[in-house]
């Protein structure tokens, strides 16, 4: 009886929480214009609507170019302060910690409203730049969690084996720090980049209308009038989201393995 | 000896260095820049600087001494930013109308007149010899102000300076507020209430049901949120699928409301933070050992007896971290609510976007945004507190 009960609410709520987003899925093929079943012809109609209709390709250009400046300034910035911060020698290396992980805490409207406010007067509202470092402070938490993580699994008695064969520290963190970590700062540029593909809010205060990202763009037609082109659309940023998830959840799985390999 | 570790610190703060530079400027300034524009109000004092620093010796009975006529004299014919006038125009206007078409006239008159010539604005204007204009412009001058943040809580100062409580009606943000409490307050419970037996059956079980019950987390969790909000915007609608399958089975005749209204928002809300509560519980209950259960069957508990005593205990503070995390991320939650809500449904950041986007009324963008971000950030402090590493899940 009790058995029951939980192999029925553990189902029910596995059912809750993928249904949704397996149910919409196949409507990204309906030949209608309204997002109904059952589905009565199928089309690739609203997926060619997506590659040729100006606006969402240019969101889609958008997402990818603000996606991989964000990617590449968070990464580089994020990688080389978790270095810092393996330094023991630091000071207040907690509180640097909470301060590089805050925007993911602080209320997107609430920095979208102070940005909006600033980079007008900096002259970076609706700029390329502006809308890529807004994006890139939203994702410094995920690169700074990523790439500590990786490095705090790194012996450091294998760095100091390095440096005790005569390894000069550039070359100690070239052939062993780095390569070691780098499955880290990948997953974490994975997270970053996804991310960035994912914000909506900050975008609606810094960006213009030439910087509308593919996010933007679903946001404002499902407001106006949503149509299958934004579950195409979805379609799309979730296999493009899986595949970085899995691309990330690999990473850290083959790190982990040898992580244990060379623990005897 | 004592140079190396100096020099390692060296090291390590050039590493730290770039992000520190760049969250300072494009994270800490954004913030800074919203809290200013809640409390500082200088349209006016910038415009006019000598009758700002000349008025503040005025007693505020019967009309102001002569210098501090003459000052507004001279700061009108100095004035040359014509969009800054235009601004205090406004500001003063919304404060005593006719206060534009005097303002004007005035500083026309005092650019027509040579500079020698001192100009008596009783003779000018008769309104200059109503003490309410003046009264007006004494108000406006301050340059910080606490007129956004009272406004933001529903209360104003009056005429004589007390702190009184807007007219009921004449604005919401209370209520708002209160909306937004009451709706992560339930999306929260509902995400306990069925996060919690999750957690729990998730670490229970082993091998593939448990990857199964975890995966069924993770995938939601590694989706776009908007893809997750689109999805439920679907499914939601009256012809949407879950009205149509009820339908169907004959459980109902007509389909139920459930978009546009709080039953969406939650039921959305609730998808999406659902993850952030199983996580923190589950990671909780596996350091349980797994003997426990067994060692209270063994001693006479039944298995009621046994969770409500050893369990559920030990699973409280996962269940705490992970109700403060959903509630704080549900108390800033805009898409959500923005495109599953209706009219009524909108939230704190709603308003927020409203203020700024909409009508461009920055200071009260800025002190609604201060009140959100100073609640969200002692609930992260808390949780910081309660959780021994203080990072969100999901990273």
């Amino acid at each position: 009886m009790f058995r029951t009960a939980q192999i029925l609410f553990g189902v029910s709520v596995v059912i809750f929480l993928l249904m949704p987003i397996v149910a919409i899925l196949p409507l990204a093929f309906t030949s209608s214009v309204f997002l109904t079943y059952p589905i009565e012809d199928y089309s690739l109609r609203w997926f060619v609507e997506l590659a040729t209709a100006d606006a969402w390709r240019l969101s889609i250009m958008n997402s990818l170019i603000i996606g991989l400046g964000a990617t590449l300034l968070s990464t580089i910035l994020g990688t080389l302060a978790s270095l810092g911060m393996r330094s023991k020698a630091l000071p207040f290396a907690n509180l640097l910690r909470t301060m590089f992980l805050l925007p993911m805490v602080v209320p997107a409207v609430v920095l979208g409203v102070g940005m909006q406010m600033l980079f007008v007067n900096l002259g970076l509202a609706s700029t390329y730049p502006g809308v890529i470092v807004a994006h890139a402070v939203l994702c410094v938490p995920f690169v700074i969690v990523s790439v500590s993580a990786s490095l705090q699994g790194i012996d450091p008695s294998v760095e100091k084996a390095a440096s005790s064969l005569g390894a000069s520290p550039v070359m100690v963190f070239r052939r062993v720090t780095f390569p070691l970590a780098l499955p880290g700062v990948i997953s974490g540029a994975v997270f970053a980049f996804a991310t960035s593909l994912d914000e909506v809010v900050i975008t609606l205060f810094v960006a213009g209308p030439n910087q509308r990202t593919l996010a933007r763009q679903m946001f404002s037609s499902i407001r106006e009038n949503i149509s299958p082109t934004v579950v195409a659309a979805a379609l799309l940023l979730i296999i493009g989201t899986l595949c970085l998830g899995g691309l990330a959840a690999l990473l850290r799985w083959r790190q982990e393995r040898s992580a244990l390999k060379a623990v005897p | 000896m004592s140079r190396a570790p100096a020099r390692e610190r060296m090291g390590a703060l050039l590493l730290i260095v770039p992000l520190l530079a760049f969250l300072a400027v494009f994270f800490l300034w954004p913030l800074w820049t919203m809290v200013r524009a809640s409390v500082v109000d200088d349209t006016v004092s910038r415009v006019l600087p000598r009758t700002a620093a000349a008025i503040v010796s005025w007693d505020g009975q019967g009309l102001p001494p002569t210098q501090v006529q003459q000052a507004l004299v001279e700061d009108l014919r100095q004035a040359d930013d014509q969009q800054a006038l235009g601004e205090t125009v406004r500001r003063l206007n919304s404060a005593v109308s006719g206060f534009r078409t005097l303002l004007t006239r005035t500083t026309n008159a005092v650019r027509d007149g040579t500079d020698a010539v001192a100009v008596d604005l009783g003779d000018l204007d008769r309104r200059w010899k109503e003490p309410r204009f003046w009264l007006a412009l004494r108000d406006a001058v301050p340059p910080y102000t606490d007129r956004n943040l009272l406004a933001a809580v529903d209360m104003k100062r009056d005429a004589g300076g007390a702190i009184v409580s807007e007219d009921p009606g004449a604005s919401a943000n209370r209520l708002i507020m209160f909306r937004t409490f009451l709706v992560a307050a339930i999306v929260t419970l509902a995400s306990a209430a069925i996060g919690l037996p999750y957690a729990m059956l998730a670490a229970a079980v082993t091998g593939w049901k448990r990857t199964a019950l975890l995966l069924a987390v993770l995938v939601p969790l590694w989706t776009s949120l908007l893809v997750r909000t689109t999805a439920w915007f679907v499914l939601l609608q009256n012809e949407g699928l879950i009205n149509r399958a009820l339908q169907a089975m004959g459980l109902i005749d007509s389909p139920l409301p459930l978009i546009f209204n709080r039953v969406g928002v939650v039921i959305a809300m609730t998808h999406v933070l659902l993850p952030f509560m199983v996580l923190p519980i589950y990671s909780v209950l596996l350091s349980v050992p797994r003997n426990l259960m067994q060692a209270a069957a063994s001693m006479g508990a039944g298995p009621l007896r046994a969770f409500w005593r050893v369990l559920l205990p030990l699973s409280l503070p996962g269940l705490l971290s992970g109700s403060l995390l959903v509630f704080m991320v549900a108390i800033g939650y805009y898409i959500t609510p923005a495109l599953v809500g209706g009219a009524n449904d909108q939230m704190i950041s709603s308003v927020i976007a409203f203020y700024a986007m909409g009508t461009a009324n920055w200071g009260l963008a800025g002190a609604l945004g201060v009140i959100l971000l100073l609640v969200t950030m002692i609930l992260y402090f808390i949780y910081g507190r309660l959780s021994k590493s203080p990072q969100l899940l999901g990273a």
